[in-house]
């Protein structure tokens, strides 16, 4: 216990003080940054020379080797991190991440589950064990369809993984709440496991240079997705029972988290009605239900016997634009049968001055 | 490790389709006599019941590294692993899944359950195994509704249940009529050849076994078709659905090879049911003492030589490759004139009943006739049935 404590206030300890050292392990964040990855390589290599036990640089190179396409270095870089300091989550993960683009499923989803055993509450490591249990189940659904997979659906399943790691990236889900959550924000913490630092083609622009990231830190975000959010431990209160929206929140936020906060609340009163009276008129129900068969689906599950109680946690309004906005939070759910916790995304349209659920997503 | 793990409710559901075979025996889980996979299936979904979801996927991996084509364990492994991502609503919870095979899967999976829940009592037996003549070592029983088939011993005359298998049959059910309307016949049927695996193509696995469908009985009501046989599976696959065949019988390849050494060619019931009918030992043994009694009233009128009372143990509906029951009739009158003694001594006696809603039963038998004029051994067979309460012949010819 005392060397895990020990290990992660060291870790910190330099996070904390890189910025204000202009060293080489900065500017070597620079060039990981900006994507030049050869140059990157060639610092992180005559850092280690002089330093070659300093974990963070070893960690940075490891990132740098995946980005350069040398996964099997990579994978050697990550392997002898978790040797040398079993207690590092972000390590495993990374190694999960190079498997798991190897395909060897198996492998990565140990990576994570040790991962996730060094720091329970590390939320990347839990997304894509999740991620890795989709995939395996695939690959067993695969079998037991006697599905010919070698060709369309290999193909799939690499666009897949390309999405998971863009979604990651997307999310910019805080990394490490255990270790440093200020420190991500901050800039100077082990970049974000290979799932958040593979750039998005897509949108390279849009993520906040670092020396903008730390004034934004105390606020929410609105706008970008990409901006990560601040994982602030106080912050996850029910918004509803908040006094009300900060200054620059946007003016729509705390009605849209009251539709939300009303929308668990018929969840749990079982009021199907009420809940189902929280769906867009367009709403996509999950599995490819019907629109009536999702309908009968939730009204027998809301009326099972037994209470169900719905908690929300961490209700984030991350995007309002227009009459559409992007709510992110974590739902406890417990009824007879069935306890979890997850994270989910809804997409919310404002219909008839109303806001709605228009799409439900479990993750993100 | 803790991690989050949706339940799967489907588990329950599967559950909750076993009923035991019979009413008054109560479903016991077991493991004796059941193959490996059922055994390991049933473990799983209880465990899942139980939420033990970490012993089930164990479980499912250790099955799996003993029979990696098994696409049913695959299917629950996929579940079992989904289910940690996501909630499942239903059992093969991929999302591109063809809705044929997994409902495929699925009735396998009931079948495999039914299997590991309910085992076959040990007081009851099925009815058609009336009496099994010496030589015969074993029966097989098949059930296609359940997608089971049965091995029993003759104990002394006693059937006593050894194992049982996993089976897929026709596509289109039982009760074969014609050639080509993939079903798998219902009736009484033996083992006629072994053809081993090196004669046959990948399709049929470890072996075959013809039986003899179409029988004297399915011939007279006009049956045809051919070719069915108790077959293995091919090598991709660990096992087929429950409804697969062109009408033949199908097992596991280990399934077969342990079912060959019961066997023996020309002599082994086949006794393929929809439905296999479940009789208490008392009930059995009074059944099959009635049929006895009737069998040999039957031959000692024939030793009276008094045709009336021997040709009343005859259907009028009766006909054979030879002819009709006037003919019958008149053949054993022109021949009873020329008889001052007969005697007749059945041997190797099997009274089996066929499967189905008509009363019938199937008697074959060594019959050693000794006369004042003729004398031979011949082996028979007659089909008989119930009229107006009377066990009648309605068939009776060389076997």
């Amino acid at each position: 216990m005392s060397k895990r404590a020990l290990a992660a206030s060291l870790l910190l300890a330099s996070l904390i003080c890189s910025p204000v050292r202009a060293d080489p392990i900065q500017d070597l964040q620079a060039l990981v940054k900006q994507g030049q990855y050869s140059q990157a390589l060639e610092r992180a290599d005559n850092i280690l020379a002089s330093k070659p036990r300093d974990a963070q640089v070893r960690f940075l190179k490891g990132v740098v080797l995946s980005e350069l396409g040398r996964s099997a270095e990579a994978i050697a870089v990550f392997q002898k991190l978790t040797d040398d300091y079993p207690e590092l989550p972000e390590p495993y993960n990374n190694l999960a991440v190079l498997y798991a683009q190897q395909r060897q499923y198996d492998k990565a989803r140990n990576a994570l589950e040790m991962a996730i055993r060094t720091h329970p509450s590390y939320a990347t490591a839990h997304e894509n064990l999740g991620d890795i249990y989709a995939r395996l189940a695939s690959q067993a659904y695969d079998k037991a369809l006697a599905l010919d997979s070698s060709n369309v659906a290999a193909q799939n399943k690499l666009a897949l993984i390309r999405e998971m790691i863009s979604v990651s990236g997307k999310t910019g889900r805080p990394a490490t709440p255990a270790t440093a959550p200020q420190a991500q924000v901050a800039k100077p913490a082990p970049p974000p496991p290979i799932a958040a630092i593979t750039p998005a083609p897509a949108k390279p622009t849009p993520v906040p240079p670092p020396a903008a990231a730390p004034a934004k830190a105390t606020v929410p975000a609105p706008a970008a997705v990409a901006t990560p959010s601040p994982a602030v431990k106080e912050e996850p209160k029910p918004v509803a029972k908040r006094p009300e929206p900060k200054d620059d929140t946007p003016p729509q936020a705390a009605v849209i988290s009251k539709a939300v906060q009303s929308w668990a609340g018929a969840w749990s009163r079982k009021d199907v009605k009420a809940y189902l009276g929280h769906y867009a008129r367009d709403f996509e129900p999950p599995k490819g239900l019907n629109r009536k068969a999702w309908e009968e689906e939730r009204a027998q599950r809301l009326t099972k016997p037994g209470s169900i109680e719905v908690d929300l946690e961490n209700v984030k309004v991350v995007s309002v634009n227009g009459d559409r906005a992007t709510v992110k939070l974590r739902q406890h759910y417990r009824s007879a049968n069935l306890s979890t916790s997850s994270n989910k995304t809804l997409n919310l349209i404002n219909q008839d001055g109303k806001w709605v659920i228009q799409q439900e997503r479990v993750g993100g | 490790m803790r991690h989050v793990q949706f339940a799967l409710p489907w588990a329950f559901a599967l559950a909750f389709l076993c009923a035991p075979l019979v009413a008054s025996a109560s479903g016991s889980a077991r493991s004796s006599g059941l193959p490996d996979a059922d055994v390991t299936i049933g473990e799983v979904i209880r465990d899942i019941e139980q939420h033990r979801t970490e012993d089930a996927l164990k479980r499912i991996d250790a099955l799996l590294l003993r029979h990696p084509n098994f696409r049913l364990a695959h299917l629950i492994r996929g579940d079992l692993l989904l289910a940690r991502a996501r909630p499942l609503s239903a059992f093969g919870a991929s999302p591109d899944a063809p809705a044929e095979k997994l409902s495929d899967l699925r009735e396998e999976a009931i079948a495999r359950l039914k299997a590991y829940r309910n085992k076959p009592p040990s007081n009851y037996v099925p009815r058609y195994l009336l009496q099994m003549e010496p030589d015969q070592k074993f029966a097989v029983v098949v059930d296609t509704q359940r997608s089971r088939l049965y091995i029993y011993q003759n104990d002394n005359g006693r059937p006593r249940f050894v194992a049982d298998y996993y089976i897929a049959h026709g596509k289109l059910g039982a009760e074969k009529t014609r050639e080509g309307d993939k079903r798998t016949p219902v009736g009484v049927y033996h083992v006629t050849a072994n053809l081993p695996r090196q004669k046959l193509s990948d399709f049929y696995g470890s072996g075959a076994f013809p039986i003899n469908y179409p029988n004297e009985w399915d011939r007279q009501q006009g049956r045809n078709g051919h070719g069915i046989w108790l077959h293995g599976t091919p090598s991709d696959t660990y096992s087929r659905p429950p409804r697969a065949s062109d009408g033949c019988v199908v097992l596991t390849n280990q399934d077969l090879d342990a079912l060959s050494g019961y066997l023996q060619i020309g002599l082994t019931p086949v006794i393929i049911s929809n439905t296999i009918e479940w009789l208490s030992l008392d009930d059995w043994a009074s059944e099959r003492a009635a049929l006895n009694r009737e069998i040999e009233a039957w031959r000692r009128d024939w030793e009276s030589r008094d045709v009336d009372r021997y040709l009343a143990h005859y259907s009028r509906a009766f006909r054979n490759n030879e002819g009709d029951y006037a003919q019958w009739a008149q053949q054993k009158r022109l021949v009873a004139a020329g008889k001052s003694w007969i005697k007749v001594d059945l041997s190797k006696l099997s009274v089996f009943r066929n499967p189905g809603k008509e009363d019938m039963i199937v008697v074959t038998f060594e019959q050693d006739y000794r006369s004042n004029n003729l004398s031979n051994t011949l082996k028979k067979r007659q089909y008989w049935v119930k009229e107006g309460g009377r066990w009648k012949i309605i068939y009776e010819g060389f076997a």
